[in-house]
């Protein structure tokens, strides 16, 4: 069965109509974010970086910012830079264009300072948005979507329920013939045995093992113990013990798919299926990357509890710790604490995270949406020179 | 595999030595669980937070504790039946850039 979504130029299937206000570099922050705040209807992407960034670093923020202007749920894009950065907007808005979507571009120097380029970023925002609104509703399918896998602020009822529900969510997804991303690469440690076995070929199952190594490096290099963060201080008082407890946990968003891809940090999937991106274990970083791969929607599971969103991609919140739902509802979409109880199996919360999927899909906002959760932050592989 | 069950505890895996506690657990209670598919009755040694491990076999010191069926890390002293497990008791062995270089190379 269909669900109504917008066609964009490129063809892919777009579960929301952002006008989208991007930031290229930290110094055009603030314009960017006056702009946001003046127009009704747009979303806002702002960031630490742009500047100061060279070789693979500055190619993977680039590539995350171009992915999130591309991602489908983006209408059209106002970029905003200074005039003087390495990550100049015109370079931008040419690969955003290029990608075959509507983009205007303001540069603060040209512009004249902060106030007037605030008045013609308004003007241009207002333009989009009144082109935006006579984009149509098109009919788009399940299988189009993108679905991003997060977990963060784990206790172990993680492990117990929510990812568990949203297991069987992302296989009911995937039956559907659609395209679901784990993320987390350090998440993956003390569990990537099991995964690796559902890779697709052993080529794959070689990939997915030297990331986990990698990640895993980076912490015995720094000759500490991974345990300073990982798992968090939140997670150990929620009862999660060792990174291997928290992965076994983790690794159970996943489902039962078979494991098609290792992508790399903001690189869209090349075909459907399960694929596993390489992030960082920080929640926000790792949403980011995925939403600029082009996954519109993400399903994010937390024992502890957070607020947190993402401007472009509606995320829904599930909490399998009954007592989670109950102290922070408001920010909660779903709650897998029945499963704990006894009152409900996991299969029927995989159901109910399914039928809520589609009705986010279609339109129905999630609660992160409605707070206006817009957090937003790009992984970094290079200091800033 | 998975065992689904209402109670104090959850066991996830036959092959687990710990399960989960999904209420606050009292030292001294005693409670009912399903240990290697046996209905058994186990009494608290410590109070156990929910959310919290307890042992449902003895580990003695350097032992894995296992979880979901597989190791999630060793145990630094011998816990008896009941016991709370957490940090205080067991580590992990994975990402221990703490430990000497010959230790950390074997992990990589």
């Amino acid at each position: 069965m269909d669900i109504w979504g917008y066609r964009r130029p490129d063809g892919r299937a777009g579960i929301r109509n952002h006008v989208l206000i991007l930031s290229t570099i930290v110094c055009a922050n603030e314009v960017a974010d006056r702009i946001f705040r003046s127009v009704e209807g747009v979303v806002p992407v702002v960031h630490p970086h742009g500047c100061g960034q060279l070789g693979v670093d500055f190619e993977q923020t680039k590539r995350t910012l171009v992915g999130v202007a591309l991602n489908p749920n983006v209408a059209s894009v106002l970029v905003v830079g200074l005039g003087c950065e390495k990550m100049e907007a015109k370079m931008v808005a040419g690969e955003i264009a290029a990608g075959g979507k509507p983009v205007e571009t303001l540069v603060i120097q040209e512009a004249g300072g902060t106030s007037k380029a605030v008045r013609q970023g308004i003007d241009l925002a207002e333009k989009l948005v009144r082109q935006a609104r006579a984009v149509p509703l098109a009919p788009i399918s399940m299988e189009e979507l993108v679905l991003g896998l997060e977990c963060g602020g784990s206790d172990t009822t993680s492990g117990l329920a929510g990812n568990p529900a949203v297991g069987v969510a992302s296989d009911m997804l995937l039956a559907d013939g659609g395209t679901v991303i784990l993320s987390e690469t350090a998440e993956i440690i003390g569990a990537e045995h099991l995964l690796a076995r559902r890779a697709v070929s052993g080529e794959v199952a070689q990939e997915l093992l030297a990331i986990v190594r990698s990640a895993e490096g980076d912490a015995v290099r720094m000759g500490v113990d991974l345990r300073g963060t990982q798992p968090s201080p939140g997670n150990i008082a929620g009862g999660l013990t060792t990174i291997e407890e928290k992965s076994l946990g983790c690794l159970r968003k996943a489902g039962t798919g078979q494991v098609q891809g290792i992508l790399k940090y903001a690189q869209a999937p090349p075909g459907k299926g399960l694929y596993v991106m390489d992030t960082p274990g920080q929640d926000v970083e790792s949403v980011t990357g995925m939403v600029a791969g082009g996954c519109q929607l993400v399903l994010f599971t937390t024992g502890r509890g957070t607020p947190v969103g993402c401007p472009i991609a509606p995320v829904i919140k599930i909490t399998g710790n009954p007592r989670t739902f109950e102290t922070m509802e408001e920010n909660m979409d779903i709650n897998a604490g029945t499963i704990i109880r006894g009152e409900e199996t996991i299969d029927q919360v995989g159901k109910r995270i399914y039928d809520l999927m589609r009705a986010v899909a279609g339109g129905q906002l999630t609660k992160a949406e409605v707070l206006k959760h817009y957090e937003f932050a790009i992984t970094r592989i290079g200091p800033s020179i | 595999m998975e065992s689904e069950q209402r109670g104090m505890v959850v066991v996830i895996d036959f092959l687990d030595n710990v399960a989960t506690a999904v209420e606050d657990l009292k030292a001294g209670e005693e409670i009912r669980v399903c240990i290697a598919g046996r209905d058994t009755l186990l009494r608290i040694a410590q109070d156990v937070p929910f959310g919290h491990k307890v042992a449902i076999a003895p580990i003695p010191k350097g032992r894995e504790v296992i979880k979901y069926g597989e190791p999630i890390g060793t145990s630094v002293t011998d816990i008896r039946l009941g016991e709370h497990v957490h940090v205080h008791n067991m580590v992990s062995n994975r990402g221990r850039g703490d430990l000497p270089m010959g230790v950390q190379e074997e992990q990589l």
